[in-house]
């Protein structure tokens, strides 16, 4: 199998990698460059445990071709917060967000994307930006209040 | 045999390329899924002609390059018409990757901008630059070849284009069946009408039933009920996980005449 080269920015730091022909973007950073945040839930685009941001936007690593990547931006939630956790990481533990914790890089990437587009949501304008990324524990009511409680927090800050 | 992939700059080379037996690949939310099954073997062509994501102003309405994603159209405001089209496809992922020249070629559920471009009477443009009109397109897709861009005019009245998604899951769950009407009148009569919808057939199609019982009257009440009882005459729909062919057939015309009341 053929392999080519591709060059990207992941969470801030330029990295070279070999994509091999046809592979995704979830299976080149999780086996190629070793970024195991975002998940493997479907590989249809049905579950959002994928959800990287291509140049700002939420996309879905698995139906994205790893070559398509190149001289792109790519953040995963390995890049959220630095020595201290994100303020929507610390919203999720708050709020027990996470229970198995399998959809919780995607719904952060989700709510991420959110938030830097819109930092005041709604209610309903949360439903709609994880309205595709599926959590089978939670009930995702936890998950709409930690993401308002961090869009609350800002407005006050 | 594995599979290879082949990026070219311009549409010209990639429709080249695709000449003997290759495969294209648009925003790839429906082709990554078969390439990841690894039901496609072989060649998969795919482009990064910047004239694909264009979107621009021609004459009394807009050319849009066959690589625009659902996301693109939502933020442009030239766009307005088509806006709750595209807001009803997929979740935000899907829409930042979902390109319109790929809804063309959905297979049932899918299609429901290609619905709505069917009611406004699109013309495709194809790579080489030759145009036809989408009905021609959706009716024979196996063949067709690289689409270049969609030309589609703005509705002079902006009332007389409506869109309606059935679905089960909000938001972002596929269709059981959707509308799109596009009702110009004329004196106060209805010229033209186009009825299209997902959920009646193998692909988006026009209930011509439902146009006839439309056509050069006016939009009243009563017509809107003919046209609601008649919607789903000589068409077949399709049985899936979601709904039957009898509940389609049956629930077609409540859901036309919801559609049709908003715009009386
Ligand atoms: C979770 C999820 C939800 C979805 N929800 C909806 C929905 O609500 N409504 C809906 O309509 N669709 C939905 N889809 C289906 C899909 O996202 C859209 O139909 C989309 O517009 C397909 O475009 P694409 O660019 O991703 O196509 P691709 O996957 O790239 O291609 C699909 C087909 O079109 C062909 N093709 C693509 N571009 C061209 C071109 N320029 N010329 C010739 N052939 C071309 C390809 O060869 C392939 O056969 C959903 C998909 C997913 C994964
Ligand atoms: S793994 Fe990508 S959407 Fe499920
Ligand atoms: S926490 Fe388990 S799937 Fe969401």
């Amino acid at each position: 199998m053929a392999l080519k080269p591709v060059t990207f920015t992941l969470n801030g730091e330029p990295k070279a990698a070999f994509t091999e022909d046809g592979q995704n973007l979830l299976d080149l950073l999780r086996r190629g460059v070793g970024d195991l945040s975002p998940k493997y839930g479907c590989g249809q685009g049905t579950c959002g445990a994928c959800t990287i941001l291509l140049d700002g936007e939420p996309q879905l690593a698995c139906l994205l071709l790893g070559e398509a990547v190149e001289g792109r931006r790519i953040d995963t939630a390995t890049g959220l917060g630095g020595p201290a956790p994100h303020p929507l990481q610390d919203a999720f533990m708050e709020r027990f967000a996470a229970q198995c914790g399998y959809c919780t890089p995607g719904m952060l990437m989700a709510a991420k994307a959110l938030l830097d587009r819109n930092p005041g949501p709604t209610r309903e304008e949360v439903i709609e930006a994880i309205g595709g990324n599926l959590c089978r524990c939670t009930g995702y009511e936890p998950i709409i209040a930690a993401i308002l409680d961090v869009a609350a927090e800002r407005k006050r800050a | 045999m594995a599979v290879t992939v082949e990026s070219h700059g311009t549409i010209a080379e990639a429709q080249r390329a695709l000449g003997s037996g290759a495969v294209y690949l648009g925003g790839g939310t429906i082709l990554m899924r078969a390439v990841n099954a690894g039901l496609v073997q072989g060649r998969v062509v795919r482009s990064t002609d910047p004239s694909l994501s264009r979107i621009r102003p021609m004459g009394d309405g807009v050319e849009i390059g066959a690589g625009v994603t659902m996301a693109a159209i939502a933020a442009n405001p030239d766009l307005g018409f088509l806006h709750p089209v595209v807001r009803a496809v997929g979740g935000p992922q899907v829409r930042n990757m979902a390109s319109i020249g790929g809804n063309l070629f959905a297979e049932h559920p899918y299609g429901d901008l290609a619905a709505a471009l069917l009611a406004l009477g699109a013309r495709i443009v194809m790579a080489g630059g030759m145009q036809r009109p989408i009905e021609d397109l959706l009716r024979d897709r196996s063949r067709a070849g690289l689409v270049a861009a969609v030309q589609v005019s703005r509705p002079r009245d902006p009332r007389a284009f409506g869109f309606l998604k059935v679905s089960r899951v909000r938001p972002k769950g596929v269709s059981v069946l959707s509308f799109a009407a596009h009702l110009p009148r004329e004196g106060g009569r209805l010229r033209g009408v186009r009825i299209a919808c997902v959920g009646l057939g193998p692909m988006p199609l026009r209930s011509p039933s439902a146009e006839r019982a439309l056509e050069g009257g006016a939009l009243d009440a009563a017509a809107v009920a003919r046209a609601a009882a008649l919607v789903a005459e000589g068409l077949d729909p399709p049985t899936d996980a979601l709904a039957s062919a009898w509940y389609r057939r049956e629930v077609a015309g409540v859901h036309l005449r919801r559609l049709l009341g908003r715009m009386l």
